[in-house]
């Protein structure tokens, strides 16, 4: 089943959580709402469920092309899981996850017989079945969350919303629920949104990301659209670490000191202020130019310890940049600190203030 | 600096408590408070009821009167604590789970029988339904009685006991969130349903907790009740209001005798209060764990 919102507004007080934003989920599909606190990924989340209602003619949610704006959360067919699980705590696991089939109008209940055949049926989905007659507060933080899903997904719903779900969990478990999930989708076939404020987490479950800022949507695409080609600054520097270097607009190129790049940015004039962003990996040291674009810096601290080895670096500039090579690269390049070098940035992308003339230069 | 273990967990010791005499003072005072203004006047209520034997003792409870206020209190708590029951937790529930114009005022209006002194609370009542009142004359001419009369009493009950119930939920409804509501509602429930099935047995010990205060203040008001009875023998006297009725007239063993009722109703409040306190304890920790999602 699609999810649809049509320019959704809501305001808390004076706050604008959401301002028309507008966002179509097709069936089946996984879809990853990122961004910082605050940027109203949540709210539209709950709005979808009705667990909110926009603002009065603030737009509209249809699931399924069918407009539910105003209709109860119960009859929305929609499973929500919570942050903080919210399993029911003076219930066993059993009677959480029967508590959908439980509640339902008597004439639409399943015999009992069927309940505890579908229960026990969750509980071996999320591979607990052995937790049956616990309560939650005797359960692991990845127990609790996996039977908040079961519970969720007991009442067979057309849509999965599913708010930070491992945001309250420690980091390993956090990756094996991904992966988990992951699973699960692909198995299950459900319509899902997952809000996150952790990039690495979208980037992985995802077949596609929604990137939302301050009430508003920035970029939506595949995890790799948006991640290599950023719609604009925000989502460049929300999606990992990056350098920015600050310069200005000088005859159809912008200037970082000594580095110059080309910037046909259209509607920039000349000496606007432009910032350039580089992710770490981006950026290559080398002890001679030998005629590339680069700039003078010197070696501060060096870390070793990981996948790549990361180089903190003192621009002659005064900014501070971050650099991170290969291990063989590093070993060729024998690098200690204090060492006077330079810095080549591989790939630049270039952001003039108001989102226009963006522009990124492969160098 | 280093140091071997034991001597850190000395001198640890050392540091975190007094001296053993200061320890004994300080619990030899406590302990003489307590046995010279609680134990003391305890026994002496006892003592006093049964200085002329179990006979006279057993002889003035069964008086007319006095079975007459032993009703009427009971029949002012049978009214005044449902009632409170059923407004204490329809107000934390509207305070602790919604957002809404006037919440801190409704917050701050529970209070407020707190902070009155209950002989006002009475004299609010007389001064609304009183026959000089501003509904007295109505009241009148329709041949309704409230001041001086059952009516009022329950009224004055009503008031004072009050803030007891919602005093106790508000927090700890607050500290549940409304997150098993919203799964409950997601999940199919309706409101009653997400009432009974979730938000009640989460709150069930405060609310006995609560409950249980309430009876006990309902039971032993005697200020505002003062105000309002008229003191009618057998007819507008509640326990309380009796007890003092038998000492001015030197009914000493009379009086004794009901307060020894009141002081028993004391002890069993007190201990049925300490078991739901102490569950109640449980669920408001439950409350706060539940909220940090810590496992």
């Amino acid at each position: 089943m699609s999810i649809e919102a049509r320019q959704v507004t809501k305001h808390f007080g004076t706050f604008a959580a959401l301002r028309e934003v507008s966002l179509r989920v097709e069936t089946g599909e996984l879809v990853a709402l990122l961004g910082p606190s605050g940027s109203g990924k949540t709210t539209l989340l709950r709005i979808i469920a009705g667990l909110e209602d926009p603002d009065p003619g603030g737009g509209q949610v249809l699931l399924h092309g069918q407009d539910v704006t105003g209709r109860h959360a119960g009859s929305r067919e929609v499973g929500f899981v919570f942050q903080h699980y919210a399993l029911f705590r003076h219930m066993t696991v059993f009677e959480n996850i029967a508590f959908g089939l439980r509640v339902r109008p008597r004439r639409m209940r399943l015999p009992r017989q069927e309940i505890d055949r579908k229960v026990r049926e969750l509980l071996q989905l999320v591979q607990l079945e052995w937790l049956a007659d616990r309560y939650p507060a005797q359960l692991s933080g990845g127990q609790r969350q996996r039977i908040a899903l079961a519970r969720a997904l007991a009442i067979e719903p057309k849509v999965l919303l599913l708010d930070e779900p491992f945001g309250a969990l420690d980091a390993r478990t956090r990756q094996e629920l991904r992966r988990w999930l992951r699973r699960l989708h692909r198995e299950l076939k459900v319509t899902s949104v997952l809000v996150t404020h952790d990039q690495e987490e979208a980037m992985e479950v995802a077949d596609r990301v929604v990137i939302t800022n301050a009430g508003r949507i920035e970029q939506e695409g595949t995890p790799e659209e948006v991640f290599h080609h950023p719609a604009n600054e925000f989502v460049m520097n929300f999606l990992g670490h990056v350098n920015i270097f600050h310069g200005r607009v000088e005859g159809g190129k912008a200037v970082f000191g000594t580095l110059k790049v080309d910037f046909p940015g259209e509607g920039t004039s000349e000496r606007q202020s432009v910032r350039g962003l580089v992710r770490p990996y981006n950026l290559d040291i080398a002890t001679r130019l030998d005629g590339r674009a680069g700039f003078r810096a010197t070696v501060r601290h060096i870390n070793a310890a990981g996948p790549r080895v990361r180089v903190d670096l003192l621009a002659d500039t005064g900014e501070s940049v971050h650099v991170e090579l290969a291990h063989e690269r590093f070993q060729t390049l024998g690098l200690a600190a204090s060492q006077h070098v330079f810095v080549i940035p591989r790939e630049i992308n270039v952001f003039a203030d108001g989102g226009q003339g963006d522009d990124s230069a492969v160098l | 600096m280093p140091m071997p273990l034991g001597a850190a967990a000395a001198s640890r010791r050392k540091s975190t408590t007094e001296p053993a005499a200061v320890r004994w003072l300080l619990t030899g005072v406590a302990l003489l408070f307590v046995a010279l203004f609680l134990v003391v006047p305890l026994a002496a209520v006892f003592a006093q009821a049964l200085s002329e034997g179990f006979g006279v003792y057993f002889r003035s409870l069964g008086h007319p009167d006095t079975l007459a206020s032993i009703r009427l209190t009971l029949l002012v708590a049978a009214i005044a604590v449902p009632l409170n029951l059923v407004f204490g937790v329809a107000a934390s529930w509207a305070i602790a789970k919604f957002e809404f114009i006037g919440k801190n005022v409704l917050s701050t209006l529970i209070d407020l029988p707190f902070a009155v002194s209950p002989v006002i609370s009475g004299l609010i009542y007389v001064l609304l339904f009183g026959l000089n009142g501003y509904f007295g004359p109505w009241l009148a001419a329709h041949d309704l009685k409230i001041v001086f009369a059952v009516p009022g009493i329950v009224l004055g009950t009503l008031f004072v006991t009050f803030p007891f119930i919602a005093r106790e939920l508000i927090p700890l409804m607050q500290a549940q969130g409304t997150e098993e509501e919203e799964a409950a509602l997601s999940l199919g429930a309706g409101g009653w349903q997400t009432f009974y099935r979730v938000t009640l047995p989460n709150i069930k010990w405060g609310l006995l907790y609560g409950v249980i205060l309430c009876n006990a203040r309902a039971m032993g008001e005697f200020g505002a009740v003062s105000v309002l009875s008229g003191h009618i023998r057998g007819l507008t006297n509640t326990m309380p209001l009796h007890v003092e009725v038998l000492y001015n007239e030197y009914d000493f063993v009379g009086a004794f005798a009901v307060a020894s009722l009141l002081t028993i109703l004391a002890l069993v409040t007190l201990v049925l209060k300490s078991l739901a306190e102490w569950k109640f304890k449980l669920e408001l920790q439950a409350g706060h764990r539940g909220k940090d999602g810590a496992p």
